[in-house]
């Protein structure tokens, strides 16, 4: 046991403040001995008693979507999270594989609906598969001329490419704006996979498969050339790296699960449409992988669950009551110390509200005639808090317009004069949410993921799960 | 012949718009070495705006002021509100990554696109609208030339791009501004160093270049009528080839790169495939880049370890 004084336990006081006391000290070390896989085990154990225990086929459908977006996150991965190619052309792989399974196997080949190649999933699945690693690798070698940027531009009009061929090709084989119906689901020796629970088992199984996979992968030789590459190109050459082969290989890797997520896609809809393969859905995939954590396994997979989970909060009018009330009171919380400071601003909110509900019921009953589009109890808990007029369209778009205004404003504020903001603007925009977020759940799940983009790249880079990267100067 | 001069003429309108475009992406691209994807979206809120002041002052059949004082009118608005948009998305979203890995602002760039988008379609609906500029702009005077017809929009069009381009380059090679801009997108240390204020640099940077996406905005509202939310993607998807094509962070390159994809789209359409002209111009992008990275006006950087 080293003794105060002695030149060994002075130079480890740093990693023992790090370590923490008490529990957070128990989890560290419980994180540490740990292994990968049975963490790994653990996860898909509570993944399988999810999808067996809920006989919910609703929540099995999310559940098999978050999967999805689990898999394409953690396709995505491998290119712009360890290797560090941003690849804006990752969709098209994803509609390749979509397209790909839904010409094998549907009637797409015959002619009038009839006919056709109809493969079974364990043929035209890794015929797809490997010819979007294939295609992978045709990108990777255009992109072998390029860096950063250029290859973010380059891979992005590949990305509109796809689309526009898809689009505009003679309805006949790729079905044009019309889409490719009656895809068969994925059957093999003995019969189909028809039900969501079907469906959510086997995206567990890939989503399990894949992690262990990519886990061996990220700690073997090549992972570690990856990130080499990624952090600075020029050194890994110099240390005799092969660089042009690794691009091409996270490229090909990358393209392959892309490719495999979309032909899960399409076997589950039984319908692909060149609508679904735009660079919104490639902005939801980037939104997981950079909210979970970019070049981590469990980042992007939790990622695709959080961003989903969220999703379907927010169309339940309910759900999204917790949601929005429960974020606000979380950030609060974490954000204002000490506790007085806390309670003064928590009753001011509440206060004021109820002051200026009054106030403006008083002058024009019209005003607050209104009802919010929380449901449940959290709705009649603030029918009287909020202001919500009978027509609140144009009510709504001007608050929403005056709370971001504020909250930037917050951004940039310091001291009390922040803590007296913050009190109108949560009153505010409770108002605009009751009024005018809620009733567009599609658009305002859009605009959240593009403001969980920015605010985790400004706030937190590594993401929820993310290691911190060394950056070398 | 005919056909020809008027996609000729067909090709140097949208070329000019997305010179104008262009323009913003490549100073940006000067000064922060960042692309800024919203830009397009820049764009799309600068033909909203102009729609707007249109609707203000009584909707195109019964306008209460004269129809120059009108466009006057539209593209000061329109270009003040889009410069004003450009700075605010730098001092919040851009800024404070300044000194972050690369991948990091482009991702919020993405995200930026995406909440502008967004928000038009919350705010204003997704449906198309239209300028209906034929109600108070009547499109059979102008210039005709041989059998082609320029009308009095287009002329506008070359006549507003014209003097922001000498404008731009006025700014640029003449004032101190344009000096510490092109010192910023040298060296921002070193000029930071020699007492530049590079944030306000920054700053005027983006309001430069999203007034004249504003600008564009409306200038192609009156042009082609129909604006929507989603505009803004595929008008600055072109524009930024045409910035690349020219040579990314060369003013001039970005106006010849504009013009010159303008004409690549004008004649695709008429004379190969309506589909795909598109697909034509994307094409051209990637051979240009995979043959010369750095456009035809751009100096190949020096690469410094």
């Amino acid at each position: 046991m080293p003794q105060i004084g002695v030149d060994e336990w002075v130079a480890q006081s740093g990693e023992r403040r790090d370590q923490g006391a008490g529990l957070g000290r128990a989890l560290a070390i419980l994180d540490a001995r740990v292994g990968w896989w049975p963490r790994l085990a653990l996860a898909a154990v509570a993944g399988l008693a999810f999808g067996l225990l809920t006989g919910n086929v609703n929540l099995l459908t999310v559940g098999f979507t978050c999967l999805l977006y689990a898999i394409l996150s953690l396709g995505l991965n491998i290119a712009a999270g360890w290797s560090g190619l941003l690849d804006l052309g990752y969709i098209a792989f994803v509609g390749f594989g979509a397209y790909g399974y839904a010409i094998f196997s549907s009637s797409a080949l015959g002619t009038g609906g009839t006919g056709g190649a109809h493969l079974a999933a364990f043929e035209s699945i890794p015929i797809v598969v490997i010819a979007g690693g294939l295609v992978g690798v045709v990108i990777g070698l255009i992109a072998l001329r390029l860096e950063g940027d250029y290859l973010a531009i380059v891979t992005l009009f590949v990305g509109q490419a796809f689309f526009e061929v898809v689009n505009n090709v003679d309805p006949g084989t790729l079905g044009g704006v019309n889409g490719i119906f009656s895809i068969d689901p994925l059957h093999g020796l003995s019969g189909n996979v028809s039900t969501p629970r079907g469906y959510y088992l086997v995206a567990l199984i890939v989503v399990v498969g894949l992690a262990a996979i990519l886990h061996l992968l990220d700690t073997s030789r090549t992972g570690r050339a990856w990130r080499a590459l990624r952090d600075d190109p020029l050194a890994a050459s110099a240390m005799t790296v092969p660089v042009n082969k690794l691009k091409v290989m996270a490229f090909s890797f990358s393209a392959a699960i892309g490719a495999l997520g979309g032909t899960l896609f399409a076997a589950q809809t039984s319908s692909v449409f060149p609508t679904n393969f735009t660079e919104s859905i490639l902005i939801l995939i980037f939104a997981c992988l950079v909210l979970g954590g970019a070049g981590s396994i469990a980042g992007a997979i939790a990622g695709g669950i959080i961003v989903w989970a969220l999703e379907q909060m927010l169309s339940s009018p309910l759900d999204a009551g917790y949601l929005f009330y429960g974020l606000i009171l979380l950030t609060l919380f974490l954000k204002i110390r000490p506790w007085w400071k806390l309670a003064a601003v928590l009753a001011g909110i509440v206060v004021l509200g109820f002051v200026a509900h009054a106030i403006v019921g008083a002058i024009s009953s019209s005003a607050t005639a209104g009802h919010p589009g929380s449901a449940g109890w959290i709705g009649s808990a603030v029918t009287d808090w909020v202001i919500v007029p009978s027509n609140a369209t144009g009510y709504g778009n001007i608050l929403f317009i005056l709370v971001i205004g504020l909250v930037l404003a917050l951004v940039r504020l310091q001291g009390t004069l922040r803590l007296v903001l913050v009190v109108p603007t949560v009153c505010l925009a409770a108002c605009c949410w009751e009024s005018r977020l809620i009733v567009n759940p599609a658009i305002t799940t859009q605009i959240m993921l593009g403001v969980i983009l920015i605010v985790t790249m400004a706030a937190r880079p590594n993401g929820l799960l993310g290691t911190r990267r060394v950056e070398t100067v | 012949m005919q056909v020809f001069i008027q996609t000729l003429v067909n090709g140097l309108v949208t070329g000019c718009l997305y010179a104008l475009i262009a323009l913003g992406y490549t100073m940006v691209y000067g000064v922060l070495k960042l692309l800024n994807f919203a830009h397009g979206d820049v764009y799309m809120v600068g033909a909203y705006i102009g729609y707007f002041v249109i609707q203000w002052f009584g909707g195109p059949n019964h306008l209460s002021i004269p129809v120059p004082l009108l466009i006057v009118l539209m593209m000061v608005i329109a270009g003040l509100g889009t410069g004003v948009l450009g700075v605010a998305i730098e001092r919040f979203a851009y800024r404070p990554l300044r000194d972050a890995p690369r991948i990091a602002p482009l991702i919020t760039a993405l995200g930026v696109s995406f909440v502008l988008e967004n928000t038009v379609l919350l705010l204003f609906g997704g449906f198309v609208r239209s300028y209906n500029t034929t109600d108070f702009i009547s499109d059979t005077n102008g210039i005709h030339i041989a059998g082609a017809h320029i009308d009095s929009v287009e002329i506008l069009i070359f006549v507003v791009t014209g003097v922001m381009c000498w404008a731009l380059i006025q700014i640029v090679d003449r004032t101190t501004l344009g000096k510490s801009m092109r010192a910023v997108a040298s060296d921002r240390e070193a000029a930071e160093m020699l007492g530049i204020n590079v944030d306000r640099t920054i700053a005027l940077t983006f309001f430069i270049g999203s007034v004249m996406a504003g600008v564009a905005g409306v200038m192609s509202g009156l042009e082609f009528q129909s604006i929507s939310n989603t505009i803004g993607f595929l008008a600055g998807l072109k524009a930024f080839t045409a910035a690349v094509v020219g040579g990314i962070g060369s003013i001039t390159g970005a106006m010849v790169g504009g013009i010159f994809i303008g004409l690549c789209e004008a004649f695709s359409l008429s004379y190969i495939s309506e589909k795909y002209s598109d697909l034509v111009v994307f094409g051209i992008l990637i051979v240009t880049m995979l043959v010369r990275p750095t456009g035809i006006f751009g100096r190949r950087a020096m690469q410094k370890v």
